[in-house]
């Protein structure tokens, strides 16, 4: 792989997670556990958008995926419009909650993750309030069975993953995504060379939370039925970053082979001994942080091959 | 009229109380500048401590507090070895903050594993069996116990920071750290110190936790964590004495939403956190702001 053309390699990678997918249930037939997979690998590349180019670590990530998940359903419930478009305005309205949330870019690394993970709970508290369950379901959750569709739902998943590594790329070789970088490496200078650093970064906190919204809408339409617990547990953020991590923030195909590894690992070990999982996956992430903080395409590009 | 004034005595317990819980996370960051995010995990092992004292050797619960003193060492001073490499890399703020969940997720999964995921609770009349009333508002003597304890505990801090030599040496790194690095004062060790110290305060708070949160379990660790966070946020980040009015502040707070509008009280700490950091980010923020 070259940096010549770098819209090329890019492209091809599109094309081989395309058809990685479009293949995958032919070969494997639980359809569902592939859909979960694809679920994360997009939450992985939405949260590798904002915390690989920008250096801010969305630990309330999950917040804008309920989002999406609970617009979807009410939408679905009150309304005649066709669930895509649901899905669709389920990630418009994540779009906006990060807009509401934007001035939390003004905060430094760990206070941003600390007070968007009190975000995202203020969320939960909300959807699933007692007080409020005429219009959300509130503790008991939404139903949405009448229009479950496992095939064209896993379509629209495929469509957000790679909708969101077409953004990853966007931000890796193209002249805004440089300023981001560059903001992220050092604010006041790319301030002085004439980056607007609050746009760029607002931008790129949009491209995410739309990630997240749309792979909520997603998600509930092909869950169909679902608690609040389930699109708004801390493990669904946790998971992001893992994966992300695990492949290697900051490129393209690093957070989608990390989200396909380690969903395939956990599929097959972590379902029958979750808690020796959670203890496997709280060392995964220490010995990461200690020992290879750039993930594993980091390994390949130490020696000498140029990674997407 | 009686129902605020339940609010106000009880909030003034709970948050002193929860000053004690948060405590040990600020002078961990305001000495090292590193996030330790298993802060709520390490107030659990310590009421899970005190469970097995009562449970296995019918030990009166206040026990749990020397034990949270040896098992802070045990635990910290290995623990510790991590930290220098953190502070050397390029971003120790959100490495640190990454490791640590790790740690976090670690003693999660070995409580859930050892303890199962049923809430706990330790003996009602362990601390007293009756109830102090003060301004005919009555509260049940383990909570009066626990506000004892936290405030002995702060006072001793306080002691600690004002009176002794490795105090003037930890508000020195705290204030400065190369320049204390410069006068010569041993700054690995002293972090070290204040490292063991702060998980130690950590354990002390957890063995009261069943008490002013009625049972404990392997999945309120997060939860503590951010709790821990909003009171040292809503206080002042770095100067582990602020925290008693950031506890204050929540207690009062949960107490008259669970006075008011109980289905909203689980909002409190995550709404004033936000609202603080919003509004006045760089009041009550200081040196967390970003520049650009």
């Amino acid at each position: 792989m070259t940096s010549k053309h770098p819209w090329i390699t890019s492209g091809i990678a599109l094309a081989v997670i395309a058809v990685f997918f479009l293949a995958a249930p032919s070969v494997y037939h639980n359809r569902s556990l592939l859909f979960s997979m694809m679920t994360f690998v997009a939450l992985a590349q939405g949260l590798n958008l904002l915390y690989g180019f920008t250096g801010y670590l969305p630990f309330g990530y999950v917040g804008f995926f309920g989002t999406g998940a609970y617009t979807t359903s009410l939408l679905v419930l009150h309304t005649q419009v066709p669930v895509i478009g649901c899905v669709v305005i389920g990630g418009a309205v994540a779009v906006l909650v990060a807009l509401i949330l934007g001035p939390l870019l003004r905060l430094n690394g760990a206070y941003f993750s600390i007070a968007n993970l009190a975000a995202s709970q203020i969320l939960y508290n909300i959807f699933s309030n007692q007080d409020l369950s005429t219009i959300t379901g509130g503790p008991y959750g939404l139903k949405i069975d009448r229009v479950y569709d496992p095939v064209l739902s896993y379509g629209t998943m495929l469509v957000i993953v790679l909708l969101a590594t077409a953004l990853a790329a966007y931000l890796r070789y193209s002249r805004f995504g440089l300023g981001i970088r560059a903001v992220h490496q050092d604010p006041t200078s790319a301030a002085m060379a004439g980056i607007n650093v609050v746009r760029g970064r607002l931008i790129v906190w949009m491209f995410s939370a739309a990630v997240a919204g749309l792979a909520g809408g997603a998600y509930a339409w092909n869950l169909s039925v679902f608690y609040p617990d389930a699109v708004f547990t801390l493990q669904i953020s946790v998971f992001a970053i893992v994966f992300a991590l695990f492949g290697g923030v900051g490129t393209v195909i690093g957070p989608v082979i990390g989200a396909i590894v380690l969903d395939a690992l956990y599929n097959g070990v972590g379902i029958s001994t979750p808690q020796y999982f959670e203890f496997i996956y709280g060392l995964l992430i220490v010995l990461l942080v200690l020992f290879l903080p750039s993930g594993v395409v980091s390994l390949l590009q130490r020696r000498g091959v140029r990674v997407v | 009229m009686s129902l605020v004034e339940y609010a106000l005595v009880g909030g003034i317990l709970y948050g002193v109380f929860f000053a004690l819980v948060g405590i040990g996370l600020n002078l961990i960051f305001g000495v090292m500048r590193i996030i330790n995010l298993a802060h709520g995990q390490f107030v659990l092992l310590g009421g899970y401590g005190a469970f097995v004292l009562v449970r296995d050797l019918h030990l009166n619960p206040l026990w749990g507090i020397p034990l949270a003193v040896l098992g802070a060492i045990v635990v910290a001073v290995p623990l510790y070895a991590v930290v220098p490499r953190l502070q050397k890399s390029s971003d120790p703020e959100m490495l640190s903050f990454i490791l640590f969940f790790g740690v976090a997720q670690m003693i999660d999964a070995i409580l859930s594993a050892t303890f199962g995921a049923d809430q706990r609770t330790l003996p009602e009349d362990a601390l007293g069996a009756g109830s102090l009333t003060v301004f005919g508002q009555s509260f049940p003597d383990s909570w009066w116990v626990a506000t004892a304890a936290s405030l002995l505990a702060i006072a001793g801090l306080y002691f600690y920071f004002t009176r002794t030599r490795l105090g003037f040496a930890t508000r020195a790194i705290m204030a400065n750290r190369d320049e204390a690095l410069a006068t010569g004062i041993d700054v690995q060790r002293v972090s070290a110190i204040n490292f063991v110290i702060g998980i130690m305060l950590a354990g002390i708070a957890g063995v009261f936790v069943p008490y002013l949160l009625g049972s404990i379990s392997p999945d309120i660790g997060h939860e503590l964590t951010t709790t821990s966070f909003a009171v040292i946020i809503i206080g002042s980040l770095g100067n582990p004495l602020g925290t008693i009015i950031g506890g204050l502040v929540f207690g009062v707070g949960t107490l008259l939403m669970q006075t008011f509008l109980p289905s909203w009280s689980n909002l409190v700490p995550y709404a004033l956190l936000v609202l603080i950091v919003l509004v006045r980010p760089s009041g009550l923020l200081g040196r967390s702001v970003r520049t650009a």
